[in-house]
């Protein structure tokens, strides 16, 4: 456990360790039984890099599939029905439970949280690690699925289709992927929770903390207790498939509408649990690039813990179609709308704090922008899905594809964002801004020409995971494989420029963007323990501390946040 | 790639919205468009309000401190709090209005059968007639009610703007009213949209929409089969050809072969079973007729009448070696008529 509260520090004592994190110790081993949260945010950052891009090709090789409108009719085709089927369903488990659930809480989480709030580490380090590795076990079972008998029912996994007699065997591997990495996730949130509870400086009050923590926190809240129901409906799963026990399979007495409550009931919530995070990395970037106090600062915390807890009233919603009554269709229904005012609360708060401000548009910012443009439009196309008459219509059309992956990907932007944001602090290295730039605009149009064209397409009544489909919307399919290849250019861009600047990039001051939360007063990259002295506490988005220095090219606080003594 | 382009302007609906073909397309659609203009007036707004604050409010060297310290405004969050709050009731009760509309079928709805299975429809008559497309009289309520042999499938038809899952294990219900007859060549389409398997995409039919003095002429011809009495039947079998040139009152009756060829396609078997000798799901039909098959269980069986039958209603009960037990039963899905054309069919792919 950190020590905190104990008495500063005899004089003495300040000869610990101020090495950077990433030199005080070398090799592997001191990496992967590393207990530095640091260290494993940067680990979990290179797995989910890694995991995006696989996820990433499968999506690829779908839109390149769908080029084509008549695939069944194809002689030998390069894709087949099957493979394309796998396609779909390992690009969007992988892009769900392996990258944007764990995204920005376990790789950026990890790394800012404990700094902001001035800590040494989270409260339980060990705990963190093991769910780092609960991760790369069940990003590992996922995989290796792969080989035998790829899974090819979705990821929402509906059964009977996934119990049924030649549902591949792959199944069980994938599922207890899925079960394992919710540990991994429960973990995180848990040490979350803990440690913004017990490790705060004295005199961070709650409303001093950065929003990101309010976000990160009710993020958590989810995490706990939606998670294991998920888990739960994963092993019954794996009972039906391989004991034939009837849960959800009617041919084994069960019923199939009855795992779709239970699905959903954990993967509602988890949209929050990817898009919170999102929106408190936007308040941050919000502020500190229009250098601006952030406004309405109880309104967008008090408006993430009441996305939290309405995220769970409104599952039903997925299942307008499915069967269920009409009176649960009804009620359902208009919960759903409770969760459109407070995300329509943050939007407009953002706006406010751009209102008057000084808008630096640095690639942070840009993505940032970006996503009120995405987060937008996906807000906004959900309100055809959460009213009754128009869902029965756009219902697993394309329409729905497009709208979740505004939302989604909205996340994807974000923590993109979030990664060039906090880059300088985690290496030390900033990276060229007009490459950064670039990518983020070749990112933001290849999004709206892939996803766009999919709303008119699914509105006309074009089904989703269909590997042939009518002529008529072929040129919305062509455009959108167009707009697809647009993103992978500049996600080449994007990662170009992130490299290169390992080597090549200028050495980050402490405060490159001029933000007065505790993660930039400290070095870039920070100690090993995180600060070489004692953090005060101060508003987090009180920019009258800060002034430009072009000698440092960074920000530089008039009276100093970290006292030595 | 042209061909794809000059398609675009083929919807016969508006911008973002197929056709209307059912009474409850237009509400539908009022209710949609409506919900677009207020996304699109809130969307310009939003985007807007950031374009302009990015483009006025730039840092320069010059301006390096914003010009407001304003901190919050609690009459402003509130107003922006409630104002979309009346909007979204305003939508949900719209949705509601329109939804009830769409679920409650009149007590005088004609009722169709439909059984989905992977991968194909069959809609089934009061006549007991069945068919791989749908066909409604124009200006008649129609109730279909479903239900699924294997997995989840749902029934969709854009330009109705109706769809319902078909769940095994329960009968599912939708309905429907369309008042236009459809012109010969621009049925209206339905898709299955609830992922189903491989050839999910290959679910989908179309809707023919008759004049409702033609669908009972239709219907009495649909299915040649079902209406002939036992005696002409047995004429029938007994001599294909000069029994169709005969009675040409018969419409669209084939010799048996041809009709099981149709079988083939039409009652979901050319999913797993190929004619080309390629294996698949299951065994090739390819010279099927009077094969002897190994079976799982070691011993063997020759492929003849009995068989066919056997395995058509029942097919766990023999299988043959290196495939699984996956065919769903058709056990009540298939009438012995249906089966003896498919035979006739299997004795044409012996294989040259």
């Amino acid at each position: 456990m950190s020590t905190l509260n104990a008495p500063a520090a005899p004089a003495y004592a300040t000869a610990v360790d101020t090495r950077n994190y990433l030199k005080a110790s070398y090799g592997p081993v001191s990496w992967l039984l590393t207990l530095d949260h640091k260290r494993i945010g940067v680990m979990y950052l290179v797995g989910i890099s890694v995991m995006f891009l696989l996820g990433g090709i499968f999506a690829l090789l779908v839109r390149t599939t769908l080029l084509f409108a008549n695939n069944a009719e194809a002689v030998d085709p390069l894709i087949t029905a099957e493979l394309y089927n796998r396609f779909f369903t390992l690009h969007g488990a992988i892009m769900v439970f392996i990258v944007i659930i764990p995204g920005i809480p376990a790789a950026l989480g990890n790394f800012v949280l404990p700094i902001m709030l001035g800590a040494k580490d989270v409260a339980f380090p060990r705990v963190n690690l093991l769910s780092f590795y609960m991760w790369m076990l069940g990003t590992a079972l996922a995989l290796a699925s792969l080989f035998f008998g790829a899974v090819d029912t979705g990821w929402t996994f509906y059964t009977p289709y996934s119990t049924s007699e030649n549902s591949p065997s792959g199944m069980i591997l994938v599922v207890t992927g899925a079960f394992i990495l919710g540990f991994s996730s429960v973990f995180t949130g848990l040490n979350f929770i803990v440690t913004i509870h017990q490790l705060r400086r004295p005199g961070q009050t709650w409303f001093r903390l950065p929003l990101f923590l309010w976000a990160i926190y009710s993020t958590a809240v989810i995490q706990i207790l939606a998670t294991p129901v998920l888990g739960i409906t994963l092993l019954l799963l794996i009972v039906e498939k391989t004991m034939k026990m009837g849960f959800f399979n009617p041919a084994y007495g069960g019923d199939p509408v009855l795992f779709q409550h239970f699905f959903w009931f954990y993967s509602h919530p988890a949209v929050y649990i990817m898009i919170l995070p999102a929106m408190g990395v936007m308040s941050e970037i919000i502020s500190v690039f229009s250098r601006k106090h952030i406004f309405g600062y109880r309104f967008i915390a008090w408006s993430s813990v009441a996305i939290a807890l309405f995220g769970f009233i409104v599952w039903g919603h997925h299942m307008f179609t499915s069967g269920q009554s009409a009176l649960m269709n009804t009620i359902f229904s208009a919960l759903t709308f409770s969760v459109a005012v407070p995300s329509a609360i943050k939007v407009f708060n953002w706006l406010a704090t751009m209102y008057k401000g000084s808008i630096a548009l640095q690639t942070p910012m840009l993505y940032a922008l970006w996503f009120i443009w995405i987060f937008g439009i996906g807000g906004l196309t959900g309100l055809f899905l959460g009213t009754l008459a128009t869902d029965i219509h756009l219902h697993d059309t394309y329409f729905v594809v497009a709208h979740f992956h505004y939302v989604m990907a909205g996340t994807i932007f974000v923590l993109f964002g979030a990664i060039h944001y906090w880059w300088p602090k985690m290496f030390g290295r900033m990276y060229d801004e007009r490459q950064g730039a670039i990518a983020s605009i070749l990112l933001f149009i290849g999004f709206n020409l892939t996803f766009l064209p999919q709303f008119v397409m699914g509105s006309q009544g074009m089904p989703r995971r269909y590997y042939s489909y009518d002529e008529v919307y072929q040129v919305y399919h062509v455009l959108s494989s167009v707009g697809s290849y647009v993103m992978a250019a500049g996600l080449l861009v994007m990662g170009y420029c992130l490299f290169t600047s390992l080597k090549r990039g200028a050495k980050a001051p402490d405060n490159p963007w001029g933000s007065n939360s505790l993660e930039w007063h400290t070095t870039s990259p920070p100690p090993l323990e995180n600060f070489n002295g004692t953090p005060v506490a101060d508003d987090p988005y009180d920019y009258h501390n800060l002034e430009w220095d072009p000698q440092i090219q960074g920000f530089r606080s008039k009276k100093p946040m970290v006292t030595s003594g | 790639m042209s061909r794809a382009f000059t398609t675009l302007a083929q919807f016969d609906g508006t911008f973002m919205m197929p056709k209307q073909g059912s009474t409850v397309s237009a509400s539908v659609d009022s209710l949609f468009y409506f919900i677009f203009v207020i996304c699109a007036v809130f969307f310009a707004l939003i985007v807007g309000l950031m374009v302009w604050f990015m483009v006025v409010y730039r840092r320069t060297p010059q301006r390096m401190d914003p010009t407001s310290n304003v901190t919050h405004n609690t009459r402003l969050e509130l107003l922006w709090s409630v104002f979309p709050s009346l909007l979204l009731v305003l939508m949900f009760v719209w949705g509601f209005r329109v939804f009830v509309d769409m679920r409650v079928p009149p007590e005088d709805a004609y009722v169709i059968n439909v059984n989905a299975q992977q991968w194909s429809w069959a809609f089934t008559y009061p006549n007991g007639t069945e068919t791989e497309d749908l066909t409604v009289p124009a200006g008649v309520p129609i109730k279909l009610v479903m239900q699924s042999a294997d997995v989840l499938h749902s029934l969709y038809i854009p330009n109705f703007r109706v769809k319902q899952d078909v769940v095994p294990g329960r009968y599912t219900m939708v309905w429907f009213e369309a008042p236009e007859p459809t012109p010969e060549n621009k049925p209206h389409r339905l898709f299955c949209t609830e992922y189903c398997g491989k050839d999910h995409s290959n679910m989908n039919r179309n809707v023919i929409v008759l004049p409702k003095e033609d669908f009972p002429e239709w219907l009495e011809n649909a299915d040649p089969l079902i209406g002939m009495t036992p005696e002409h039947y047995q004429e029938y079998v007994a001599d294909p050809q000069a029994f169709i040139t005969a009675h040409p009152e018969y419409v669209g009756l084939m010799p048996p072969a041809v009709m099981g060829e149709r079988l083939y396609t039409k009652k979901g078997c050319v999913s797993c079973h190929t004619v080309d000798g390629k294996a698949n799901t299951g065994p090739t039909f390819q010279g099927i007729w009077g094969r002897t098959e190994e079976l799982a269980d070691g011993s063997s069986v020759k492929v003849d009448e009995n068989y066919v039958r056997e395995s058509i209603l029942n097919p766990g009960a023999k299988l043959v070696k290196g495939y699984g037990n996956v065919m769903t039963p058709y056990q009540g899905r298939i009438k012995d008529r249906e089966i003896d054309m498919l035979i006739a069919y299997l004795r044409t792919l012996a294989s040259k």
